[in-house]
């Protein structure tokens, strides 16, 4: 895809997205909230997975630092923007805190480091009565209004709450995009590339990559605090490791190597779902055969295979090849 | 005092378990240098089909583990033949990524197969009863696991300490080259090495199904917990794998007695502790 190719699908895309509510029942509405979210929660996990090479198994725990704190804060005041604030940047500290202590390993040592955080996290909204409700979770949580400059905005329906999600996703995903591209997208591909040749131009490694981990927390953790308003309720399965794998698997599907990858595979991956258990209920069945056929076979994802299509026959780009065969 | 020392006890049986399954995890590890998320989907495996042989089929248990654990190996060599060797050299992340496919997969075939609520089979007659110990009774059936328990880690030493092929396991984990080049079959190495694996992980399912419930959940609870215990030895430790489920085990067994609430908590904690200032495991030398 060219560039003006590329700005076209992306206004057409937004279009889309815009009018869907006109358009759709409220159940897709309902469904695409879910993609944002999980797009949202991947885009920020291939920052550190597809960027900076770093396999995390804790999402899921930020993902709930935010979404209990937004569900606090909205008990207590029920305001939306300091809810989904506060959630983000709750679930940032935590990212920092845990990050600082997690990027010292790599690879299989990372991966349990987070699994082992992410679980500590979630035993804690598990145990924890007092703060998190325990099993039964925090219940009543209400679709606070959107204050803005002195303007207040009802969010009574899911359409309208929708909109809210959807400037969050676009905003932040924007955002993603900048930083991918910016001088600090570069370096924390570097590190991935190589950490040896990273450390000696002069990149403080553990330094880009707890950025990179912050950052992903952050993105799980606006993911996280946008649920609670939308199901009134939060409870601990959200922030079991089981949970950490929705965006491995969305950004893995959609391709890690494409910055719309994870964007394509949190579609992809909540659609499927959603069409494969009205006729079977063993989704997982599927889902871990496409798992294994992905890593077998397309470690470009989605977005691989279709580059792959569609650069046949025309030049040939020696580095599509190289998606996903690192092989440090 | 009694109590202390009675809970200990079970949790020493219950610590059998997770030595079953941890040393199949970690052996594995130190010589494929791959870390099985689907173990726990074996030791599931094993339990669904020592659960069909012993209590739907009525095969002796003795029969329905050793058929258990003949199945599972099997299972054990096509999967590292067929899915997991195609990965090797690639980041080790990939590997990760397929077991854990693996575990989505084998979690819900074993819904679809098996479904329903399950039945605990009976102890078999030989088995049944108690001993009195600490002024309490203590199930027959738990000194059987511990005498289980204690054989295989005799049987492991001996295997990888005293046999040709132990010789042949330990060159291959620490130079895979070399080892190649002294003529050893590495690609026979890792699959007989999985298959041990894998069988050990089926031992501790089956062995589990008289006492408790199997459910497709199975796997990815005790996945965690030998996570847990594989990282509290050293990965790739098999000794340390020994002390670490001695740990786990008899801890956890106190802690559910005396602080149920942050049980789960202290263990991942103590588990990210291990990972960030001895990440070598505690039990390295």
């Amino acid at each position: 895809m060219n560039d003006l190719a590329r700005r076209w699908a992306t206004a057409g895309l937004l279009l889309a997205l815009v009018l869907l509510p006109t358009v759709a029942s409220r159940y897709v509405t309902y469904l695409v909230i879910h993609i944002l979210l999980l797009a949202l929660n991947a885009v920020g996990f291939n920052l550190l997975f597809g960027q900076t090479g770093l396999l995390s198994f804790g999402q899921a725990g930020f993902y709930a630092v935010g979404a209990y704190t937004c569900a606090r804060i909205l008990l207590a005041w029920p305001s939306l923007l300091p809810g989904v604030l506060g959630g983000t940047v709750a679930a940032a500290l935590a990212a920092l805190l845990l990050g600082f202590l997690s990027v010292r390993h790599t690879r299989i040592y990372f991966a349990m480091l987070t699994l082992a955080f992410g679980m500590m996290i979630f035993s804690l909204a598990w145990k924890w009565r007092a703060v998190t409700g325990g099993d039964d979770g925090l219940v009543g949580i209400p679709r606070a209004p959107l204050q803005l400059f002195g303007l207040v905005v009802a969010l009574p329906t899911v359409e309208r709450y929708y909109y809210v999600v959807l400037v969050a996703a676009v905003l932040a995903v924007a955002l993603m995009h900048r930083v991918v591209h910016s001088p600090l997208g570069l370096a924390l591909r570097a590190v991935r590339d190589s950490e040896v040749r990273a450390e000696h131009v002069g990149l403080n490694v553990r330094r880009l990559r707890l950025v990179a981990f912050t950052v992903a927390g952050a993105y799980a953790g606006l993911a996280g605090s946008l649920l609670p308003p939308l199901e009134n309720t939060v409870t601990p399965p959200i922030a079991h490791w089981t949970a950490s794998a929705e965006p491995v698997l969305a950004t893995l599907l959609g391709g890690i190597r494409h910055f719309a990858g994870p964007l394509v595979g949190a579609f992809v991956l909540v659609v499927a779902k959603d069409v494969i258990v009205r006729f079977t209920v063993h989704w997982s069945l599927v889902l871990g055969a496409v798992v294994v056929a992905l890593v077998l076979g397309f470690r470009g994802g989605l977005a691989g295979a279709l580059e792959a299509l569609t650069l046949r026959g025309a030049r040939v780009r020696p580095v599509s090849a190289a998606a996903g065969e690192e092989g440090r | 005092m009694e109590v202390f020392a009675y809970q200990g006890l079970i949790g020493l049986s219950s610590a059998m378990y997770l030595w079953l399954i941890s040393a199949g995890l970690t052996i594995i590890f130190g010589v494929l240098g791959v870390l099985n998320f689907a173990h726990g989907s074996l030791f599931m495996l094993g339990a669904y089909l020592g659960y069909t042989l012993y209590g739907l089929v009525g095969v002796p248990f003795g029969l329905a583990v050793l058929g258990s654990m003949a199945t599972v190996a099997v299972v054990g060599a096509g999967v590292e033949r067929g899915l997991l060797r195609p990965l090797y050299g690639l980041d080790p992340s990939y590997q990760l990524l397929l077991t854990f496919g693996l575990v989505l997969f084998v979690d819900d075939l074993a819904k679809l197969i098996w479904g329903g609520v399950f039945r605990i089979p009976p102890i078999p007659e030989w088995l049944q009863g108690s001993v009195t110990l600490f002024s309490r009774p203590y199930p027959i059936y738990n000194l059987f696991l511990i005498a289980v328990g204690l054989s295989v880690g005799v049987g492991l030493w001996w295997l990888f300490d005293r046999t040709w092929w132990g010789r042949a396991v330990r060159a291959t984990a620490s130079d895979r080259e070399m080892a190649a080049a002294l003529g050893i079959r590495t690609p026979t190495v890792f699959s007989s090495v999985f298959m041990l694996g894998s069988a050990l992980a089926a031992l501790g399912g089956a062995l589990s199904t008289p006492v408790r419930p199997v459910a497709p959940g199975i796997g990815a609870a005790m996945i965690v917990q030998a996570f847990i215990i594989t990282v509290i030895g050293g990965l790739g430790n098999l000794r340390g794998a020994f002390a670490g489920s001695l740990l786990v085990g008899v801890l956890s067994s106190y802690g559910t007695l005396w602080f149920p609430e942050f049980e789960l908590f202290f263990i991942f904690a103590i588990m990210a502790a291990v990972l960030l200032v001895r990440p070598q495991g505690l039990f390295a030398r």
